[in-house]
C-alpha cells in the first residue's frame, strides 16, 4: 500500500505545508521498521514496560451463561495506560525520537490515546501537548489530571462540536504551524497516508497475539473476531492477521449512540456515506453538501464522524461487517461484564461485549468468538452512574 | 485570455476573500460589488465548512456563523449567479475537497463554469491528489489553483509546472490568520516558481496591514487578504459594506505606491 490507497480509499488530502512533513514520517518509518535496533527496542517496552503479550481469557461464566459460543477476551485493558493505544505510541514515540523531534503532539476523545502519548513522551523525555475536545475534558476529567500528571500540557478545544474531530482539527492545525521538532502521533488508523498503515501495523502484534495464543489453547483459529470501532485502530489491530484467514469472520461494532435512525449516532457505515475529511478519503457522517455531522455517543472515543479507510475497504469487499450497538445495549454490557467476570471494560470496548452477548447464543457451542476488550473502564465508571442517575464526584 | 490572467495584466493585484453568507449571502453578494468599486482585482469567495483544518479562528468563526444562518453550496451558487450580472473581476471560491466530492464532482464544476466561477482552491488537495479534480477542472475551464508552502522547497517546480491561473504563494505555517510578522523569504519561493514557469504569484496567510501590502506586492504579483477582511465584517455584520470598501481602497492605494 505504498501509495496510500486501500482500494479507492485513503491517501493524502493534507495542506501542501504539511506534504514533506508527512512525506519524511514516510521514509523514517520504511527505513526504522527494518532497522534492528528499533524493532528490539520497540519489542523490549511492548514486554518489559507495556506488558505484552497481553493474556487471551476464556470467558467461562459469560460463554455458560450466553449458553452458545465459547468466548475469549483478548485482555488489552491489562496494558500499562489501560488500553491498547500503548501498542502505537510507544511505536510512534519511538520513531519520533529517532527522527530527531523533540516534541510531540496529540488528539485525544476519550483520553486513553492522551495518557498513553504523555506516558511515552515522558519515558522517552520528549515535550507533550494534548489537544481534547471541551466536552470530552468534562466527560473524561480523571484523563486530563493523568496527562498533566505525566508532564503533559492539555489543550482545551473550543472549536465546533468540542469533541474528537474537533481535537484532530486543532491538532492537525498545530502541526502545520510547527514541524521542524514535532510529530503529530495520530492514534487511530486514519488521517492521511503514512497514519493509518503506520497505526495498523503497531497495532497488529493483538491479532499476532490472538492467533499464536488460541491455537495454543484450542488447536485452532477462531470463527469470529469483534472489536469496537471509532477511528478503527483497535479493530484493525485485531482483524489484520485473519484478513487472509477467510473462515474467521470479523466484525466491527461502532457506536449507535441514541440509534442509528436519531442524529444523536456515531455509526460511520450505517448512517454515513464516502467523503475525504481529515486527510482520507473513506465514510463519514456528513450532510447532502458534505458538512461533517455532530455525531453523537456515550463513548468519547468512539464519538467520531468517519472510520479509517482501511476498514471502508473491508467493508465494501464484504471482508469484515460492521454493526452498530446503541448506548443502551453498550451500558448494559459494560455492567453484564463487570458482574459476571468481574472485568470492569471501557464503554468503547462494551460495545463488542454487547454484540457478543447477542450473537454468542445463536452460535454452537464449537464456536469460538474473540472479542477485543480494547481498554479497561475505569475512566468511564463515573459516567455509566451518571447514566444510572447516580451522582458521583470522581 | 481569462479573467484571472487580466486580473494580473500590467499590474499588482489585489484579492479579498471573503466567507460566503457571512452574516448572509445578501450581504456576501453586496461585499462582492462593492469591493471591485474599491479596486479589488480578483475576489475569493469561501464556500462555508463544518472543519476547515486550513483556517485560523477568525474564519473558522465565520464559517460557523454562515452556516448557523443557513448557508449551503446551492444558494451559494445562486448567490454568484445574481452577482455575476454586474461583476466582471474573476471570482474564485475557496473550499475543502469534501464539499466538492460531496456534491459531485462533474456537478459541482458544471456549475461553477455555468455561473462564472473562474478558479477553484482547495487547501487540502495537494498536488499528489489533485488527479481528484483535475479533468473535470479543464472540461469546464475552471482554473485548479495550486498552492505552495514555506515548506514546499524541492516540490516547488512540480507544482508550478503544473500550475494554471495564479499560484498560491502560502506566506507563513500554519493556518490563515493576521500576522504581525512574515519570517518567510517569499521572494525566494517565488524565484523557484518563475525559474519554470511565468505564471502569477500571489501571496496569501497573514497579510492585514497597508505597509505589509505594499511590502510584499514588491516580491509578487498579487496579495490577497482573508482575515483582516473577515474580521470587519464580524465586527459589523450587514453595515460591513462601507468599512471593506474603506478598507479595499486602503490596501489597493499602498499596493499602487509600491
Amino acid at each position: 500500500m505504498s501509495n496510500g490507497r486501500y482500494g479507492k480509499y485513503g491517501g493524502k488530502y493534507i495542506p501542501e505545508t504539511l506534504m514533506n512533513a508527512v512525506s519524511e514520517l514516510e521514509n523514517a518509518y520504511e527505513f526504522y521498521k527494518n532497522d534492528e535496533s528499533f524493532v528490539n527496542e520497540l519489542n523490549d517496552l511492548l514486554k518489559n514496560y507495556a506488558g505484552r503479550p497481553s493474556p487471551l481469557y476464556y470467558a467461562k461464566r459469560m460463554s455458560e451463561d450466553l449458553g452458545g459460543a465459547k468466548i475469549y477476551l483478548k485482555r488489552e485493558d491489562l496494558n500499562h495506560t489501560g488500553s491498547h493505544k500503548i501498542n502505537n505510541v510507544l511505536g510512534q514515540v519511538l520513531l519520533a525520537k529517532r527522527m530527531g523531534k523533540t516534541r510531540v503532539i496529540a488528539e485525544t476523545g476519550a483520553g486513553q490515546h492522551g495518557v498513553a502519548t504523555a506516558t511515552a513522551a515522558a519515558l522517552m523525555g520528549l515535550e507533550c501537548e494534548i489537544f481534547m475536545g471541551k466536552e470530552d475534558t468534562k466527560r473524561q476529567a480523571l484523563n486530563v489530571f493523568k496527562m498533566e500528571l505525566l508532564g503533559a500540557k492539555v489543550n482545551v478545544v473550543n472549536s465546533g462540536t468540542q469533541t474528537l474531530k474537533d481535537a484532530v482539527n486543532e491538532t492537525m492545525r498545530e502541526w502545520a504551524t510547527r514541524m521542524d521538532d514535532t510529530h503529530y502521533v495520530l492514534g487511530s488508523v486514519m488521517g492521511p497516508h503514512p497514519f493509518p498503515m503506520i497505526v495498523r501495523d503497531f497495532q497488529s502484534v493483538i491479532g499476532k497475539e490472538i492467533k499464536q495464543q488460541l491455537i495454543e489453547k484450542e488447536g485452532r483459529l477462531p470463527d469470529m473476531v469483534l472489536a469496537c470501532v471509532g477511528g478503527g485502530s483497535n479493530a484493525i489491530g485485531a482483524f489484520y492477521d485473519f484478513i487472509d484467514e477467510k473462515t474467521v469472520e470479523l466484525i466491527g461494532c461502532e457506536a449507535a449512540g441514541e440509534g442509528v435512525k436519531t442524529q444523536r449516532t456515531a455509526a460511520t457505515m450505517s448512517t454515513g456515506s464516502v467523503g475525504i475529511f481529515h486527510g482520507m478519503k473513506s465514510y463519514f457522517c456528513q450532510n447532502e453538501y458534505g458538512q461533517i455531522a455532530p455525531v453523537y455517543s456515550i463513548s468519547a472515543g468512539l464519538d467520531y464522524p468517519g472510520i479509517g479507510p482501511e476498514h471502508a475497504m473491508l467493508s465494501d469487499d464484504g471482508r469484515a461487517k460492521y454493526v452498530a450497538i446503541t448506548d443502551d445495549e453498550a451500558v448494559d454490557a459494560f455492567e453484564y461484564l463487570s458482574k459476571i467476570e468481574g472485568i470492569i471494560p471501557a464503554i468503547e470496548s462494551a460495545h463488542a461485549v454487547a454484540y457478543a452477548k447477542k450473537i454468542a447464543q445463536t452460535l454452537e457451542k464449537d464456536k469460538i468468538i474473540v472479542i477485543n476488550l480494547s481498554g479497561r473502564g475505569d475512566k468511564d465508571v463515573a459516567s455509566i452512574a451518571r447514566y444510572r442517575g447516580v451522582e458521583i464526584s470522581e | 485570455m481569462n479573467r484571472i490572467n487580466k486580473a494580473f495584466l500590467n499590474k499588482k493585484a489585489f484579492i479579498p476573500f471573503i466567507t460566503a453568507g457571512d452574516p448572509n449571502l445578501e450581504t456576501t453578494e453586496k461585499l462582492i460589488i462593492a469591493m471591485q468599486e474599491s479596486g479589488a482585482d480578483l475576489i475569493e469567495i469561501g464556500i462555508p465548512f463544518s472543519d476547515p483544518i486550513a483556517e485560523g479562528e477568525v474564519i473558522q468563526n465565520a464559517s460557523q456563523r454562515a452556516l448557523s444562518a443557513g448557508c449551503d453550496t446551492d444558494k451559494i451558487f445562486d448567490m454568484v449567479s445574481r452577482v455575476r450580472q454586474c461583476v466582471t473581476v474573476p471570482l474564485v471560491f475557496m473550499t475543502y475537497i469534501n464539499l466538492v466530492y460531496t456534491y459531485g464532482k462533474e456537478r459541482f464544476l458544471k456549475k461553477c463554469k455555468d455561473v462564472g466561477i473562474d478558479g477553484i482552491i482547495i487547501p487540502d488537495l495537494p498536488f499528489e491528489e489533485n488527479k481528484e479534480l483535475i479533468d473535470v477542472c479543464k472540461k469546464y475551464d475552471v482554473n485548479l489553483i495550486s498552492l505552495i508552502a514555506p515548506t514546499s522547497k524541492e516540490r516547488v517546480e512540480m507544482i508550478a509546472k503544473q500550475a494554471n491561473g495564479f499560484v498560491y504563494c502560502v506566506s507563513s505555517l500554519g493556518v490563515t490568520g493576521v500576522r504581525e510578522n512574515i519570517k518567510t523569504d517569499i521572494g525566494q519561493m517565488i524565484k523557484l516558481v518563475k525559474t519554470v514557469s511565468k505564471i502569477p504569484c500571489a501571496v496569501g496567510f497573514g497579510i492585514s496591514t497597508p505597509n505589509q501590502a505594499k511590502k510584499i506586492s514588491e516580491v509578487c504579483d498579487g496579495v490577497i487578504v482573508g482575515s483582516a477582511i473577515v474580521k470587519i465584517i464580524e465586527k459589523y455584520g450587514e453595515n460591513s459594506i462601507e468599512p471593506v470598501k474603506e478598507y479595499v481602497k486602503l490596501m489597493k492605494k499602498a499596493m499602487e505606491q509600491g
